[in-house]
């Protein structure tokens, strides 16, 4: 591997969480000096679980969030303290929900041409752009004028990747960006960005907790729990023989739905009643046992 | 199937809006009997939820309209009860569990006191009489009775302070508070993490297992149908398109439909190829 297209170095963020109905305020760790790297043109997945930290390293690296310590390194290039519009055009992002991250007083037009404003593109060169991008995600020319209510759940999604597509990124953030739709057009959206990624020879980091799409997406993987990388390797490899323990749970707790799969889960009997929430065991780790 | 406890003949909705009539669910039939685990899968907008609004009796008419249809509970047909009455099962005899814990539990008041009014109101309707004293012991009973682990303590709680498991077993010992012979479940455990999920829907198997009581799973995702149903209806665009025992269904579906929809999920053991790509095994 010649320079990655994305290293993350001791990267750790702390929050000072306030005090309040008489609770003291005291300080929680979210990311936990987290290091990986990613490969020019690899998919990495980040798979955990709420309060695992994976958006907070996700914000990190798109810089919506200054890191408490450590680097993000693109091509080589330190991210810490750089202009914010070199860093847009480094890296972009694909949300979650495609229903709140477009703007509904917007047409899709004057969505996916903010970014190109930014950039600099006159009215003309934005114009065929946005042509352009609507074409690479598969949407007829004339989506340009509707409005996001106009759109199915998948058609929305498709806008969002344009306007991600747009500022030209060498990388771009996937936060869960499936997760509201059906399957079927689950397989047609992961079908799209596989294709622009080979393309445009992107870098993905996909972000979720969805193990099975995981398995077939992503090159390599990197399990967070509580704001550390407990196992990382090539997806297969830590698939078929987990190493940690929390790896072996989540894989034990993932629905499917043929005798195959379920072999290949790891046997661990289920607790009766409530495991503890990463939130809770993070409170027992700082000591305030008393504190739910 | 024998005699049903819930038995939805022929069943058809439609919506009217601005003077256009939109038909929502075609001649839709199921059976759940007592005591069982029944699945409903279907994609969004496949009339899933209308269906169970429908069973629920929570369907507003107008707009809606139920055109041709029965749905006997118990040899009753619930659609030719009384409005009174027919509110009267809901609760007691049919209960259910919705999708989202954060948004179905009131934030300015404790999970005693929530439980409490939904347990006075239930025992007015079927003329049970109790104190308050007793109606708080049958409302920490039935919180140990979904595995929580204090009950004295999350009765006590308002819900921001419990997690998102903790309020969706609250939810749940809600819906069994009067012992009721159906739960129907909307896409539970959805919103929540997956190590989380597998512990409600393990919770749900449990329960079923353990009392008198038949689940109505209604869901999108294949793996929680395998995981908690034996038998399944598969819906699209309002029609019932194939209906099996679980194992059968995922062995050698019969309907294009469902062919589809099951290559379309994402295996753990990989092998899925998106897009042009080679993907290395």
């Amino acid at each position: 591997m010649s320079v990655p297209a994305l290293e993350v170095l001791d990267l750790t963020k702390t929050f000072k969480v306030s005090g309040h109905f008489g609770s003291k305020s005291h300080e929680t760790t979210a990311v936990d000096k987290v290091s990986f790297k990613i490969g020019k043109g690899e998919i990495f997945g980040l798979a955990g679980e709420s309060g695992s930290g994976k958006s907070t390293i996700a914000r990190m690296i798109l810089g919506l969030t200054t890191p408490t310590a450590g680097d993000i390194l693109i091509d080589g290039e330190n991210l810490i303290g750089i202009d914010r519009r070199q860093h847009r055009s480094a890296v972009q992002m694909v949300f979650q929900n495609p229903g709140s991250s477009l703007n509904p007083r917007r047409t899709v037009g004057q969505s996916i041409s903010v970014p190109l404003e930014v950039a600099g593109l006159d009215r003309v060169a934005r114009r065929s752009r946005i042509d352009d991008l609507l074409d690479m995600v598969q949407l007829p020319r004339n989506f340009a004028e509707r409005y996001p209510h106009e759109l199915s759940g998948g058609q929305k999604q498709r806008v969002a990747i344009a306007r991600a597509l747009a500022a030209k990124p060498k990388m771009v953030v996937l936060d869960e960006p499936t997760s509201a739709l059906d399957v079927s057009v689950q397989a047609k959206v992961i079908d799209l960005l596989v294709d622009l990624g080979q393309e445009l020879d992107l870098t993905y980091l996909f972000i979720s907790h969805d193990l099975s799409l995981m398995r077939n997406f992503t090159d390599r993987i990197a399990v967070l729990y509580l704001g550390q990388i407990v196992e990382t390797g090539p997806t297969s490899s830590v698939f078929d023989n987990p190493q940690h323990d929390y790896t072996r749970l989540l894989l034990a707790s993932v629905p499917v739905i043929s005798a195959e799969e379920e072999a290949m889960r790891p046997h661990i009997p289920m607790i009766d009643g409530e495991i503890p929430t990463a939130e809770q065991l993070l409170a027992l780790r700082r000591g305030d046992a008393e504190q739910t | 199937m024998g005699e049903a406890l819930l038995s939805v003949k022929n069943l058809s909705v439609e919506f009217s809006t601005y003077g256009r009539t939109t038909a929502v669910l075609h001649n839709v039939s199921l059976d759940i009997p007592a005591h069982s685990h029944v699945a409903l899968v279907g994609e969004s907008g496949s009339g899933k939820t209308v269906t169970m609004k429908a069973i629920m009796g929570l369907l507003r008419t107008p707009p809606a309209r139920i055109p041709n249809g029965e749905i006997f509970f118990e040899g009753r047909d619930v659609l030719k009860l009384p409005p009174r009455m027919r509110a009267g099962l809901r609760g007691t005899a049919m209960s259910m569990v919705f999708q989202d814990p954060m948004s179905s539990l009131n934030p300015v008041f404790t999970v005693q006191d929530q439980m409490g009014t939904i347990l006075k109101y239930a025992d007015r309707r079927l003329g049970r009489d109790r104190s308050k004293k007793e109606r708080l012991a049958r409302v920490a009973e039935v919180l140990s009775q979904v595995r929580m682990r204090e009950p004295e303590r999350v009765m006590r709680s308002f819900p921001v302070m419990l997690s998102g498991g903790m309020r969706q077993r609250v939810l749940i010992a809600m819906a069994l508070l009067s012992e009721p012979r159906l739960l129907i479940a909307d896409e539970p455990g959805t919103a929540l993490d997956v190590t989380t999920q597998a512990q409600i829907l393990k919770l749900l198997r449990d329960l079923v297992e353990e009392r008198d009581l038949a689940l109505l799973m209604i869901t999108h995702n294949l793996g929680v149908v395998r995981e908690t149903s034996s038998y399944v209806y598969v819906m699209n665009k309002g029609v019932i398109v194939e209906e099996r025992p679980t194992a059968e269904l995922f062995a050698s579906p019969r309907e294009d439909y469902t062919k589809s929809l099951i290559a379309a999920v994402p295996r753990l053991t990989g092998g899925t190829r998106y897009g042009t790509r080679e993907v290395a095994s």
